[in-house]
């Protein structure tokens, strides 16, 4: 399984990416960590021209942490945000959903951006960016556009993106302190891409009620998606057993998992009713 | 003959680990030589069809592609693999050709091969082969394979290949007296050996010397060159076989495959070295897959759960050709339904089904893992029915040691008859029941604890070893007073050098680091037979044992020249000969030349190692999941010539077993497409899945059947894990009437039997 | 393209195509064999090299992204004249058998133990994960790189 032929350029500057993109069109491809790029060249399932490495491009790896929330750069890898001090309390749904993310090697590599960019309905980025309200910064010709995750995922492996655009972050809303989180996934073994999974937070009012309830779920639609229903149990309830068991049954109706040979919709189906089940618990607990 | 014990039974540390550790192993891959060109394989991405065409123009005219091959350019008749393992006439006419002709059969069969200055542009010319191939309809089932409306092989005119049966006793009468009898359908799902270097070959043709060498040989080297030498057209002198490093076999390496002779015909048509390496997704969807099992079967026994009789059906899935392992899984379901356990009366039938998927071959615990399955679920559930104990109904029925040695059901139609060779099963039983802490375990029986469910289980197997006919070892004393030992058997990862270095050096009673073993090659012995089923240290190492002592007795004579003496007054320590009045000399200075002695062994009496394995599972029955909190097991293999490397023989047993038991699966679409073409959804077990195993292996008796009292050790534990995790689960799962009949139990096949 | 780059401690220069993966650069140009190819897409672990501190999988990287790069392999992780002491603790607890997963084994056990030398068992199976061994079972693996720890906490950079 050797790659394909194609040519590699090594831009120095976002707007020399930009330039190449326009000057090769769809014969370019970019290239971040090359953890789900390069396995597709070595199934000779893409075979683009040119290969555009950002690697060298400048700003792209930083974590900025802020009042105004979040900020990952498209090319910082997992590793960086197990890394980061700050992370942790600026949001730390975000570094126990990436701390499920494939494996140590795959980790030192694979970046924010790839993931995005990628789109893979199981995966926990693009999860992570639907559920909070996540704006994808993108840069294109005609200058930088902040696309809303929800409208951001079109479908399996497809996005909003347009020819000649780059991703060059992921902003992510501020984080109160008190907020009630949980992520869960399951998978077959450690590192394997989850068969579903689910990331959620909401805040508690002076009653102690829920309010802005986030429920999100991977591995359970064609696409990361939120759960209306499911949220619309949580917020103004105390997180009872009574109303997480109505948000999980409602979770399960809501999604529309996908059959392959790994699991039946029906089992995806009941897994996130189990996960959603549980993740509430946890956030309640 | 029981060579003085210094070495065998000491744990040493390999000397293999020295260059492995280091990244000096030589594999095949490392394997590069001068003017080398690189061969990859055109694959059939149809299941079933009529080719009308392979056009390979496109691909030719490339710049760097020096060949395209195809079974046009083979000549005629086109040479198909032989059947290494029983030869019957009736497998013959599915054979498989060394490249596709008339039909494809299935995904991944060889239509081409592309011969180009690099592999990266001999794969660009894969995208350049046009296969036009007219569809048919593929057979992926029991069902359609039976019905016959669509056949692979229209000459035979059927997809059924042959069917064996398995007789003892009296069955009908058995079961027709019978206070119990219970019948069910159980399923084994298709699963593979998967070692983890990739198969390859550097083949080179010297036109001059007529002489034609082939790096990559594995498991049984003289019997591919003897099939190689056949479809070439050459004599087995003119072929040298030479294994390097070998990463893994577990049955299915080292058989013989089309690129086994591929790469070598490439060589010679182009007259210059070839090297072909396989990848991964060619691996998955053309390497030999194994243990599709279908099982019908119904046990009788008496009130008091003593088991009366086997009886029932058998279908396993062949896949698209009959390879060189010929039957011997199918045959082994049916001749290992009873396991250890004394069982008067069995009539099974067992039928090998030709369908449109990868052929199928021997996987580690051929035939065994699939019939302790079906075994040990049926001894559970007739526990569970009469209400006994499910230990205890074990040790009622295991064979005693008295009845031993112990003939097992009869297979025909080609007779085949073996017997058990010894052993006290039962004291087993109980030392594993000891060693789990079943006592304890037994509470948590299918109770609930932090959401999960607990459940126990525990079974007895035996693993079959020592297969004939002989081996070869040849010992050579060299001038530097260093033996070189040269053997038959074939190392594939289990440690034969530092093994072997222990059985010689007890035998010529010399120090470890004075012995370098040589294996597997075509060119140290006359003749071997390499390593399968867990042959290589009986029947390599009984060999080593008969060399040694002809290669003291010359080197006893040799000395007594130079001591003037005679050769009964000679005795020899590790480094020198003794003569009379304290007249020594140092063996390096004994002969100017080598002394050397050759000696076969033979014997094709099996060994049969035993033992229980017994496991604990939690299940979570709202994601499926079982999580292995514990396994041990215990075997008995008569003599343990290095404990370590046998401890890692059965710990990576049992984690492959379970990997069959729970995560393994290779599926196919209706199309007889491979869906698990990755190494991401073929799902082998990770150093998280199972973190808690605990495996003993000890010598109680020795096996009568060769002179070192060993018996084969590198497959047993395998055997009873799908049945002793499936079981477990059934207990765990109790409350639910949770009875798993197919494996593996994934968390969806569980969750589904929640219900 | 030419790249310059240090392997296992020596400045390499040299001319390849885009299309080279780093871990075929190593085994062909170099002829650094022991990293090994087990999958080619990154699911096996055996091609893992350490690359600027980091572990990873040289078969998703292509040998032109590292240019600039320090890469480490077993052959840098290895003395002349005895094993390290991560590969004395492989061989006492018999952590290999095959040995093809081997390299990749004492690469990434390397790379974690050197950021991590506190790494407990739970951690050690994490990391380990991403390497498939189907020989051994995993079980000898853990144990070995568990005892190699304390050679790490000890030091500054082993072997």
């Amino acid at each position: 399984m050797k790659f394909p032929d194609f040519d590699y350029a090594c831009p120095k500057s976002l707007d020399e990416a930009l330039g190449l993109l326009r000057l090769h069109g769809d014969d370019a491809v970019l290239l971040a960590g090359g953890q789900s790029l390069m396995p597709l060249l070595a199934f000779r399932l893409a075979a683009p021209g040119l290969l555009v490495d950002l690697k060298d491009v400048p700003g792209l790896g930083d974590i900025g942490i802020d009042g105004g929330g979040v900020r990952l750069g498209a090319f910082v890898r997992w590793c960086e945000i197990d890394r980061n001090a700050g992370l942790a309390a600026a949001h730390p749904l975000l570094v126990e959903a990436i701390g499920h993310v494939a494996h140590y090697q795959i980790r030192n590599r694979g970046t924010v951006g790839g993931s995005l960019a990628y789109g893979d309905p199981a995966a926990e980025m693009p999860g992570i960016a639907v559920t909070c309200d996540g704006e994808i910064i993108v840069m294109g010709e005609s200058g930088e556009r902040r696309v809303a995750a929800a409208d951001f995922f079109l479908g399996a492996l497809t996005t909003c993106l347009r020819p000649g655009e780059i991703i060059t972050g992921l902003h992510l809303p501020p984080w109160p302190a008190g907020r009630r989180w949980a992520f869960e996934e399951f998978a077959r073994r450690r590192g394997d891409f989850a068969l579903a999974g689910t990331a959620l937070y909401y805040d508690l009012d002076s009653q102690g009620r829920a309010t802005d309830a986030h429920i999100g779920v991977i591995g359970a639609a064609d696409r990361p998606m939120r759960l209306a229903q499911a949220e619309r149990m949580i917020n103004g309830s105390t997180v009872n057993a009574d109303a997480i068991a109505a948000a999980a049954e409602a979770a399960s109706r809501e999604v529309d998992p996908m059959e392959d040979f790994h699991a039946p919709t029906a089992y995806r189906r009941a897994l996130v009713e189990t996960l959603v089940a549980r993740a509430l618990t946890r956030a309640a607990g | 003959m029981k060579p003085r014990n210094l070495l065998i039974g000491s744990p040493m540390e390999r000397v293999e680990d020295f260059r492995f550790l280091r990244g000096d192993g030589r594999f095949v891959a490392d394997v590069n030589l001068e003017g080398q060109l690189h061969a990859v394989i055109a694959r059939s991405a149809v299941a079933h069809g009529r080719i009308r065409a392979i056009h390979t123009g496109d691909a030719r005219a490339m710049a760097g592609v020096r060949a395209v091959i195809t079974a046009r350019d083979l000549g005629r008749p086109v040479p198909v693999i032989p059947l290494r393992l029983q030869p019957l006439a009736e497998l013959a006419p599915f054979r498989q050709p060394m490249l596709a002709h008339g039909k494809v059969r299935f995904v991944g069969e060889p239509l081409a091969v592309i011969v180009a200055d690099s592999p990266q542009i001999a794969e660009d010319a894969l995208d350049r082969i046009g296969a036009d191939i007219e569809p048919l309809p593929a057979i992926v089932d029991r069902e359609h394979a039976e019905a016959g409306e669509t056949v692979l092989f229209e000459d035979h005119g059927s997809n059924v290949a042959i069917r064996w049966t398995a007789v003892r006793g009296d069955a009908g009468r058995a079961f027709a007296n019978a206070q119990y009898v219970r019948k069910e359908t159980f399923r084994i799902q298709r699963h593979a050996a998967l070692f983890l270097e990739p198969r390859g070959f550097v083949a080179q043709w010297d036109g001059r010397a007529r002489k034609l060498t082939l790096w990559g040989a594995a498991k049984v080297a003289f019997a591919n060159r003897k099939i190689l030498a056949a479809a070439m057209g050459l004599a087995e002198q003119q072929i040298e076989m030479i294994e390097v490093d070998v990463g893994g076999g577990f049955g299915s390496r080292g058989e013989f495959y089309p690129e086994d002779f591929l790469i070598p015909f490439a060589a010679r048509l182009l007259n210059r070295p070839v090297k072909w390496i396989e990848d991964r997704r060619e691996h998955l969807m053309t390497a030999n897959h194994a243990r599709e099992t279908e099982c019908e079967i119904e046990i009788a026994a008496t009130g008091d759960g003593r088991i009366l009789g086997l009886r029932g059906r058998s279908w396993s899935d062949n896949g698209a050709y009959i390879r060189t392992n010929g039957s011997v899984a199918p045959r082994n379901v049916a001749q290992f339904m009873s396991g250890p356990y004394h069982i008067e009366n069995i009539a099974l039938s067992t039928t090998q089904l030709i369908t449109n998927k990868t052929p199928a071959g021997t996987y580690r615990g051929p035939g065994r893992f699939e019939a302790d399955f079906v075994r040990e679920r049926l001894i559970d559930l007739m526990a569970k029915d009469l209400g006994l104990d499910r230990v205890e109904i074990r040790r009622r029925n295991l064979v005693r040691e008295n009845q031993m040695p112990y003939p097992l059901a009869t297979i025909t139609p080609y007779e085949s008859a073996t017997e058990l060779d010894g052993g006290d099963y039962r004291q087993l039983l109980d030392r594993c029941l000891e060693d789990f802490g079943w006592a304890e375990k037994v509470k948590l029986d299918g109770r609930l604890i932090d959401g999960r469910y607990h459940g126990i289980a525990i079974g007895c197997f035996i693993e079959g070893g020592g297969a004939g006919p002989s081996e070869d070892a040849r010992i050579v004393l060299e001038s530097d007073g260093t033996y070189s030992v040269y053997v038959g058997s074939a190392a594939v990862g289990q440690g034969i050098e530092t093994i072997m270095a222990q059985i010689a050096g007890d035998a010529l009673e010399a120090p470890f680091d004075r012995i370098r073993v040589r294996h597997g090659s075509t060119g140290d012995v006359a003749q071997g037979h390499g390593s399968y089923h867990s042959r290589a240290t009986v029947m390599g190492g009984s060999a080593i044992v008969l060399a040694a002592e002809k290669l003291r007795d010359k080197l006893r004579e040799v000395a007594a020249r130079a001591l003037g003496c005679e050769p009964g007054e000679v005795t020899l320590d590790s480094g020198t000969a003794k003569g009379p009045a304290g007249k020594s000399l140092a063996l390096s200075e004994l002969s100017e030349a080598p002394v050397e002695a050759e000696a076969t062994y033979r014997g094709d009496k099996h060994t049969y190692a035993y033992g229980s394995l017994a496991a604990h599972v939690a299940v979570d029955v709202k994601t499926g999941h079982v999580e292995v909190i514990d396994v041990a097991s215990i075997k008995d293999v008569g003599r343990i010539i290095n404990p370590a490397t046998l401890h890692g023989q059965a710990v990576g047993a049992i984690v492959q077993g379970l990997g069959g038991a729970l995560l393994e699966h290779l599926v196919y679409d209706g199309d007889g497409q491979l869906l698990t073409g990755t190494l991401a959804d073929y799902m082998v077990p990770s150093a998280g899945c199972f973190p808690v195993i605990r495996s003993t292996v000890v010598e109680l008796i020795p096996s009568p059947n060769n002179p070192l009292g060993a018996k084969g050790g590198g497959e047993g534990e395998i055997i009873p894990v799908g049945g002793v995790i499936a079981n477990a689960v059934a207990a765990a799962l109790a409350d639910f009437g949770v009875e798993p009949m197919e494996l593996p139990l994934s968390p969806p096949r569980i969750w589904a039997l929640i219900g | 393209m030419r790249i310059k780059l240090k392997v296992n401690g020596k400045t390499v220069e040299a001319e390849v195509a885009p299309r080279i993966s780093l871990a075929d650069f190593l085994r062909d140009t170099l002829r650094l064999t022991g990293t090994h190819l087990g999958c080619e897409h990154g699911v096996c672990g055996a091609c893992t090299v350490i690359v600027d501190g980091a572990a990873v999988r040289a078969c998703l990287m292509l040998a032109v992204q590292a240019h600039g790069e320090q890469i480490v392999t077993v052959e840098g992780l290895s003395n002349d004249d005895a094993l390290s002491p991560l590969q004395a603790c492989f061989r006492k607890h018999h952590a290999l058998q095959c040995g093809f997963c081997t390299p990749g084994m004492i690469t990434t056990a390397h790379a974690l133990l050197t950021e991590e030398p506190d790494a407990d068992a739970d951690r050690v199976r994490e990391v380990l994960s991403g390497n498939i061994c189907r020989c051994t079972g995993y079980i000898p693996i853990i144990e070995a790189v568990l005892e190699a720890r304390a050679h790490y906490a000890d030091q500054d950079a082993p072997p």
